[in-house]
């Protein structure tokens, strides 16, 4: 379909007459995709067909997307002193650097190790008959029924760059993407696609400073018993817009564990879509999040859907609320005809510290399998007053008791990242913020 | 499982000949038959014209006409809901009419002494005491229950019409208003013109805002201060006109420190075409009230393959205006092919609590979407939400649900169960509450499972000698048991039965 009609329909409905099209100006110029652009044009179809969100959509009940609609990100200041997150500096993995959302082969390791190859995506999408053709925006276009996700389609069309993994074999070490800004007003959109085949493993690491407005993407296609291991800490400090997706298809015997550490920022939504379309799949996400003041909206969205047998998924989620920081949990579990033996299990709780956060939570069954075991719990609630009067009594200094009993409250979460060493990194991480700000919690 | 499939009836020790011979007749619905009486139609379809004809009928004054004209002008604006999970072709709200009434109703009876022998006959058979002197002796299937002493008043409503209330008499000595709704707004205007709308306001959705515009009869009650009213009250609803819609309307007010524990019952004979049932029910709570709202909700589920049956869109909504109040809702619901129903409580008063507790069952090709809303807006507010959803055949079950905690809900505390079971692997369970929590002292907790009805129980219970279907009844009665508690004795009994009756050819 030509650009103008797909238009012509679109302008009516979205905003009346004479106003300027919402997603013309949040579009710009688009890349040239070399072998991807069939993929993006036809991402932009489906943008262009379902529109940008509106507050009244029933997917954003919770979540304004005002801010990832805006034509430009409000400008965010750089601080010049800050370095790279040392989270998993210590570690040994293979780095990957992108600056405003481009490729650094500068800043980069070298790219190359056994049982991995790895190509930024501007350099794949320029080789003829590279096979991230054919997988560019696959599995965001699956996502996008029974609900769409506009953004993620805006991803697809407009990612300016992002790493394109093929796992062959077990990958010697961690790949770590990290993300760096230099300007104030930057909007960066990263697609990242990874491949991995039956049996291979991947570890994936993401953090680091995206930009003012940021639009990352992930696409991971697992064949039979491949395993991927991914944990993303977004960095703390930066009222940050973001949007996060992750989308995945597990083939049978596949695993998949998915951990997000979230500190602070300004308006973020990370929506995981996790397909669980062979038999026995392993299928975990989690995420811990800590968000002080009242400009902190954090909003994790999950879709599982079991296709298979005897799935297991879990989705563990943790938000720690204070200052008038608002938590947003949307999760399902969709279990089609025939997955039997699924067993699906889902938990979101908040712990508010004070009167002015809040909680807004829609955890969500659809099943339609009888022999399933399906459970979800949901809590909302202030720190243990018994258990404070506890360790105050033995002496623990109030702000520490604060610090301890939180920690404990996010650990069920932290459980969820198989390896051992990012786990205690993060846990490390948690409790360093915490004790930072221990101060304002005790008040 | 052959889910789809009827086993035969066999006859069970202890199942009276009549019950199998009318489940023989007509799959497991037992009220399905017609009474046939002559009836009066206000034309076909709604128009401004029609919602003063019902005005009319029920010699309403003039600003009554207005409130349902001002409701129907709203009404034409708005657009039919379609977020529940519900897959049901468009009504025509056109074809249909809105108003019925047997023709011997036309002049007014005076007594339930008068009313025309074929409509007493209808309720009889129901197994509803229309006789005052008759104590209940437990609601069909209740039979041996011990039943001293309690009596039930009875508000008959046929079609768009009230053919009359017991035990008035007695309840007007305890200063107890309970009569129709029509015949509320002729004798009590004042109190109906104060809380009508003021729970569920005439805006409120599309089917509400339909229902205010033609609601045509439905119960009336008033409990003055401090009076425990004497009595169970009920209202029985029957349709029985075919092509009709029913939209009652029933207001309830507990005044200062009164209790009524209040049942509603309906039914509707089978038929091919399905029809149309938008009804509003408000409840008005003041400071230490309690009232207690119960409903077996039984109308025609259509046949097996989804022809025919009740489209049920209900609102129903108490409102804990002042401090202390209380409001139970119990449903058990068995019926309709399409069930669209969230009784809701509104905690104002500081210290009010609301209670929902629900047992919604589906089978063949019905679909329900069904739950509560607990609003907190009041410090120091309780609420509890129980809900058991069965599935079975080819049938959607939905629980869907919204607790919120606004700012100044300070000390509140809800408490949420929702488990669904699945029979059969043709049908689906689905749960979609929604939390918000906007303050922190208050506690939240919401739980929900899903599972099939457990092998090992069934296998105990047919180790035992018991069939296949009377295993199933039994666990099944076992995982609604914190519901059936709940209820009053009469429609725990009732329950019961419909729960086994519901399920019958599920499994096989």
């Amino acid at each position: 379909m030509p650009d103008s009609a797909v238009l012509d329909i679109m302008t009516p409905t979205v905003e009346g007459q004479g106003a300027p099209d919402p997603l013309a100006a949040r579009l710009g110029a688009l890349p040239d995709g070399g072998v991807t652009a069939p993929a993006r044009a036809d991402a932009l179809s489906r943008l262009r067909a379902m529109g940008l969100p509106r507050p009244r959509d029933e997917y954003w009940r919770y979540t304004d997307p005002a801010p990832f609609t805006a034509a430009t990100p409000a400008a965010q200041p750089v601080d010049p002193a800050a370095g790279d997150p040392p989270l998993f500096s210590d570690l040994d993995r293979l780095r990957i650097v992108f600056v405003d959302g481009r490729f650094d082969a500068q800043a980069s390791d070298d790219l190359s190790m056994s049982g991995v190859s790895i190509l930024p995506l501007s350099q794949a999408q320029a080789q003829p008959g590279h096979w991230v053709g054919a997988a560019y925006g696959q599995l965001e276009q699956a996502g996008q029924t029974p609900v769409a996700r506009p953004f993620a389609a805006l991803n697809t069309a407009s990612a300016t760059d992002g790493v394109v993994v093929h796992v062959t074999g077990r990958a010697e070490k961690p790949v770590q993407i990290l993300y760096r800004r230099s300007g104030d007003a930057a909007d960066v959109v990263c697609h990242h696609v990874l491949r991995l085949d039956a049996g291979a493993e991947l570890t994936l690491l993401e953090n680091g400073l995206v930009g003012a407005r940021g639009n990352l993407l992930i696409e991971a296609d697992l064949a039979p018993g491949a395993q991927l291991h991914h944990v993303a800490a977004l960095r703390a400090g930066n009222p940050r817009v973001s949007l996060t997706h992750l989308f995945a298809r597990l083939a049978s015997g596949s695993t998949l564990k998915s951990f997000t550490l979230s500190v602070d920022g300004a308006h973020m939504r990370s929506e995981a879509v996790l397909d669980m379309a062979g038999d026995d799949v392993v299928a975990h996400v989690a995420g811990a999040m800590l968000g002080d003041g009242s400009q902190v909206h954090h909003d994790d969205t999950v879709w599982v859907t079991h296709g298979g047998l005897r799935g297991e998924s879990r989705q563990v989620f943790k938000k720690v609320l204070k200052n008038g920081a608002t938590g947003v949990f949307q999760g399902k579990i969709l279990v089609r005809p025939g997955a039997q033996k699924t067993d699906g299990y889902q938990i979101s709780q908040a712990l508010l510290l004070d009167e002015a956060s809040q909680f807004l939570a829609k955890p969500e069954l659809e099943i339609y399998a009888d022999d399933v075991k399906c459970s979800h719990g949901s809590t909302t609630g202030a720190l243990d007053e018994t258990a404070l009067f506890y360790l105050r009594s033995r002496g623990v200094p109030r702000e520490r008791a604060v610090v301890l009993l939180v920690l404990s409250f996010v650990a069920d979460a932290l459980a969820e990242i198989e390896d051992e060493r990012l786990r205690d990194r993060i846990g490390e991480r948690l409790e360093d913020w915490l004790t930072a700000r221990a101060s304002g919690v005790a008040g | 499982m052959a889910a789809l499939d009827m086993p035969e009836i066999e006859v069970r020790e202890g199942v009276d000949r009549e019950t199998v011979e009318t489940v023989a007749n007509m799959g497991s619905y037992k009220y399905g038959w017609e009474t046939e009486i002559e009836m009066e139609y206000a034309p076909k379809g709604v128009s401004e014209d029609i919602v003063r004809l019902i005005s009319q009928r029920n010699e309403e004054p003039e600003w009554m006409t207005e409130w349902r004209l001002t409701a129907f002008r709203r009404w034409q604006t708005m657009v039919e809901p379609r977020w529940a999970m519900l897959n049901y072709p468009d009504i025509d709200y056109q074809d249909q009419y809105y108003y019925a009434r047997p023709k011997s109703m036309s002049v007014k009876p005076k007594s339930l002494d008068e009313v025309d022998p074929k409509l007493l006959a209808t309720y009889e058979k129901l197994g509803i005491p229309l006789k005052e002197q008759a104590i209940l002796a437990g609601i069909e299937g209740a039979e041996g229950a011990p039943a001293e002493g309690r009596r039930v008043a009875v508000d008959a409503v046929f079609d768009s019409v009230s053919l009359g209330t017991t035990f008035q008499d007695e309840l007007a000595k305890a200063g107890v208003i309970f009569c129709s709704i029509s015949e509320a707004i002729r004798k009590h205007p004042d109190l109906v013109r104060k809380y009508l709308g003021s729970v569920v306001p005439q805006s409120d959705n599309y089917f509400a805002t339909l229902n205010s515009a033609v609601f045509s009869d439905g119960s009336f009650v008033y409990i003055p201060p401090g009076v425990r009213c004497p009595m169970e009250l009920s209202t029985y609803f029957r349709i029985n006109a075919e092509n009709t819609g029913q939209f009652e309307r029933t207001l309830i007010i507990a005044d200062k420190g009164s209790y009524v524990s209040y049942l509603e019952g309906c039914t509707a004979p089978k038929r091919d075409v399905a029809q149309l049932h938008a009804a509003v029910v408000e409840i008005v709570v003041l400071e230490d009230a309690e009232v207690k709202y119960s409903t077996v909700q039984n109308w025609y589920p259509g046949d097996e393959e989804g022809k025919g049956g009740i489209y049920n869109f209900v609102t129903k909504r108490a409102d804990c205006r002042e401090a202390r109040a209380k409001v139970m809702w119990t449903q058990v619901e068995t019926g309709s092919a399409i069930t669209w129903k969230y009784p809701s409580c509104i905690l104002r008063g500081e210290g009010s609590q609301g209670e929902f507790y629900s047992i919604a069952i589906a089978n063949n090709a019905q679909q329900a979407d069904t739950g509560t809303k607990m609003i907190h807006l009041g410090r120091n507010t309780r609420s509890r939400i129980v809900s058991k959803g069965i599935s079975a055949g080819r049938a959607q079950n939905t629980y869907r649900g919204l607790v919120t905690m606004h700012p100044r809900a300070t000390d509140s505390r809800n408490y949420t169960q929702c488990d669904s079971l699945l029979i059969g692997d043709k049908c689906g369970a689905h749960t979609v509450p929604y939390i918000e929590v906007k303050n922190t002292s208050s506690r939240v907790e919401h739980e929900a499972t899903t599972s099939k009805v457990d092998e090992d129980q069934l296998f105990y219970c047919r180790a035992r000698g018991m069939d296949e279907e009377e295993a199933v009844a039994l666990v099944v009665n076992g995982f609604c048991r914190d519901v059936l508690q709940a209820l009053p004795m009469e429609f725990a009994m009732e329950a019961q039965s419909l729960v086994a009756i519901s399920l019958e050819g599920s499994v096989g």
